[in-house]
């Protein structure tokens, strides 16, 4: 079977180049659409899931799901503490982070609306726990005082958290002394401080969680087990790749499932658009149809052409709204994850499964959109096209 | 008269396109008008809020407690008609997706301030006598199917343990704006509770409903409650409670923003697709336009046809999305459940949705109208052949 050649479909969608341009505009945008929902909740997963590092564990209340519900006394901390299979640091202290975590309310930069930043209390031992923290600008806060470094997301989103600015809660002047970078994690959007000094300031006797490193990864369960034995603790550990993943599931999934469905309605929108330049373009090539049909090329083979030149007007959208999506990466959005009541800043992630998914929506558009007068153009008998034409 | 049935005649003349056209737009109509819709039901708990209630928290953040003993305090405020408290109760109804806002409160003294939960008299009293006692409003009592009498248990994870509850009331709305997706409790039985096994948690609250008398004097009133406790252990802000509401939405305003641009992006679409519908139309019918011209009528009739037939089409299409608008919204409404406890459409969305359409049609003409007007006479005619 003979095919029409493929300068046949480019041509004449080049011919109506008004008529194409806009007809892929429509799908551009919806692909558009489509592309930046995805690319937003695997951004947040990513971010949170950049959070937690494989070898630690978190300690919480049981029940308590988030830091800020969570709440674990002194004693059941020191308890924490005493665990076997925690790994130690150079200098033989046991890597284990007692931290109080609470939300402050700040104004936003620029708008000077009020968010709840996350304020975590920590110390030397918390930092080596979390590698992928880096100090930018400034220094470290001093244990035993009342200095702060901020997030890199909330020392430029936020009034008060820039370098040497400070900050009024609990009572006290905290003096902003340096700004790091957590690579892209959910520590971006959060300010540090000396444990204890944040648990005088608050009044508070006891810590949010408690966060070790297991010496050796299998150790998971038995430290597990350990802390569920216990009958003095009501606690409960998790991996804290695992804890900062069910974070990012609320949020990521209720953006997924608006966009998605917002793309659905979207797209017959453009799908309609699709139709009608394809019934267009069929109308108004009916004596060439014909003509093909009279050299020799089968049914199949007009069917096949129709459906390319709208498969490949569909590409075209897919890419241009594909390359408006991949402009959004340089863009940071920051806004409250319901589950942690906190602030949460991520960028715009594009992956390969995302760009193959986008080109596939894309062109299951314009098959829909396409199949119908592709069909019809199939079905035309040649006696009547040569004598429409 | 004549020219509408032209216009009429011409605009279903190819009745396949049209009608795809029409399909589209009532699409985008449609859509539009429910991501407004979703829009408003966030404010909803601004639009539901009164200007005679202040409320006080913590000024650090919601999650501080504030001490019991502020409640003396703030009433001997000048200007303080009235005080209540509130705490979040953040308890689970079986499943995490069971999500409805639970409050502690000093049962007597909120319900005087909130007028607008209208409960029966027996009810009422019935709730206030039982300690164990809640109330519900009538959209989260019919989705969970609670009758009055029936056990509701709620997993804390703020306040540890399991806590039973007796439903003893259903409060209907005073209208439309009125939430009735809550649960409220006594905050004296979750505080006795926490008071035998968690001591040092007992006696705090979350925050305090300060009614006034004079809206007028709200600001005043909130700078002299925060005075009071200005430089103490627990400082407090006090806000109307449109302004504590529109906390909460400013909250999640980029996903607001976003809904909002998509709600734009989708009539840009379909601008796109009844601008692609005009041309053809317009280029068809060129000879059309042509002889027209050459019958004497004026470029500007033949720009009057094109935009009168792109508006009607637009408009046709406008309405009907507008009409499809209530079923759809009040379906999406039943689905979404208690995660908004107002979905109404407004009528500024409805002016919007019909602006919107006559936009996309205005739009959609204006450069095949521009080509068409200028056509020359002989090459239009000329295009038959």
């Amino acid at each position: 079977m003979k095919a029409i050649p493929f300068a046949y479909i480019v041509r004449n969608l080049w011919v109506r180049r008004v008529t194409t341009l806009l007809t892929a505009l429509g799908m551009a945008l919806v692909v558009y659409v489509f592309a930046t929902v995805l690319m937003m909740s695997e951004g947040i997963r990513a971010t949170l899931v950049a959070t937690g590092q494989a070898d630690n564990v978190i300690v919480l209340r049981k029940g308590a799901g988030a830091e800020i519900n969570s709440a674990i006394a002194r004693a059941q901390a020191a308890i924490i503490e005493t665990l076997p299979g925690i790994a130690t640091d150079a200098l033989g202290r046991r890597l284990v982070s007692k931290e109080p975590v609470v939300l402050n309310n700040l104004p936003k930069r620029g708008s000077g609306k009020p968010s709840n930043v996350s304020v975590r209390g920590t110390s030397e031992l918390g930092l080596q726990l979390r590698p992928q923290v880096r100090l930018v600008e400034g220094r470290l806060f001093r244990p035993g005082s009342s200095e702060v470094v901020a997030g890199r997301a909330v020392a430029s989103g936020f009034q008060g958290v820039g370098l040497g600015e400070t900050l009024r809660f609990a009572g006290r002047e905290w003096t902003v002394v340096g700004v790091f970078d957590a690579g892209r994690s959910g520590f971006d959007s959060e300010i540090w401080g000396d444990a204890e000094q944040m648990m005088q300031a608050f009044r508070r006797n006891a810590y949010s969680s408690v966060v070790f490193r297991l010496a050796d990864l299998d150790g998971f369960d038995n430290a597990r087990a350990a802390l569920d034995d216990d009958p003095r603790l009501s606690l409960e550990a998790k991996r804290e790749v695992r804890f900062y993943a069910e974070q990012s599931e609320a949020l990521a999934t209720f953006i997924n499932i608006l966009g998605l469905s917002l793309s659905v309605i979207f797209s017959i929108g453009a799908v309609v658009g699709a139709m009608i330049t394809m019934f267009a373009a069929v109308a108004s090539r009916v004596g060439e149809i014909g003509t093909l049909r009279a050299l020799g090329f089968r049914r199949s083979a007009v069917l096949i052409a129709f459906l390319g030149e709208a498969l490949l007007l569909a590409l075209v959208g897919g890419v241009i709204g594909m390359g408006a999506a991949s402009l959004m990466q340089t863009v940071n959005i920051s806004t409250t994850n319901f589950q942690t009541f906190a602030e949460l800043a991520f960028q715009f992630k594009l992956t390969p499964l995302i760009a193959g998914q986008t080109l596939l929506f894309a062109l299951c558009m314009g098959l829909v959109g396409g199949f119908i007068p592709a069909w019809r153009a199939a079905r035309l008998a040649i006696v009547d096209c040569l004598r429409e034409a | 008269m004549f020219l509408l049935r032209l216009l009429l005649k011409n605009a279903f003349r190819h009745k396949l396109r049209t009608g795809l056209t029409l399909v589209g737009l009532v699409v985008a109509v449609c859509a539009f008008g429910l991501l407004r819709t979703i829009v408003d039901a966030w404010y909803a708990g601004v639009e539901a809020s009164s200007s005679t209630r202040l409320v006080t928290r913590s000024a650090t953040s919601l999650t501080f407690p504030l001490p019991l003993n502020y409640a003396q305090r703030i009433r001997g405020v000048d200007g303080v008609s009235a005080i209540s408290w509130a705490n979040w109760f953040g308890g689970i109804y079986i499943t995490e997706r069971n999500f409805f806002p639970q409050f502690a409160v000093d049962a007597a003294s909120y319900l005087a301030l909130y007028p607008e939960y209208v409960l029966p008299e027996t009810e009422k009293l019935g709730f206030l006598r039982d300690r164990q006692g809640a109330v519900v409003g009538r959209k989260l009592a019919d989705k969970f199917g609670w009758k009055v009498g029936d056990q509701i248990p709620l997993r804390g994870t703020i306040y540890p343990g399991t806590w039973n509850f007796t439903l003893r009331g259903i409060w209907d709305g005073v209208d439309a704006k009125t939430d009735e997706s809550q649960m409220l409790f006594h905050w004296a039985f979750v505080n006795e509770s926490l008071r035998k096994r968690l001591s040092g948690r007992s006696d705090y609250v979350g925050v305090y409903i300060v009614g006034i008398n004079e809206p007028n004097n709200a600001a005043l009133i909130s700078q002299r409650v925060d005075a009071q406790f200005k430089n103490s252990l627990a400082e407090t802000l006090t806000e109307t409670e449109k302004a504590f509401q529109l906390s909460f939405v400013s909250m999640s305003e980029a996903i607001l923003v976003a809904i909002q641009a998509v709600s734009l992006i989708i009539i840009i679409i379909i601008m796109a697709v009844m601008a692609n519908t005009m041309t053809m139309t317009a280029r068809e019918r060129l000879a059309e336009y042509a002889t027209l011209k050459a019958l004497g009528f004026s470029p500007g009739f033949v720009v009057q046809l094109l935009f009168g037939e792109s508006l009607l089409i637009a408009l046709i299409g406008g309405v009907l999305g507008l009409v499809l608008t209530w079923p759809m919204a009040s379906a999406f409404g039943a689905a979404a459940g208690t995660l908004f406890p107002v979905f109404q459409i407004s009528g500024l969305t409805m002016a919007l949705q019909v602006l919107a359409a006559a936009v996309v049609g205005v739009v959609a003409a204006v450069w095949p109208a521009w080509r068409m007007s200028r056509i020359d006479i002989v090459a239009g005619l000329r295009h038959v052949g």
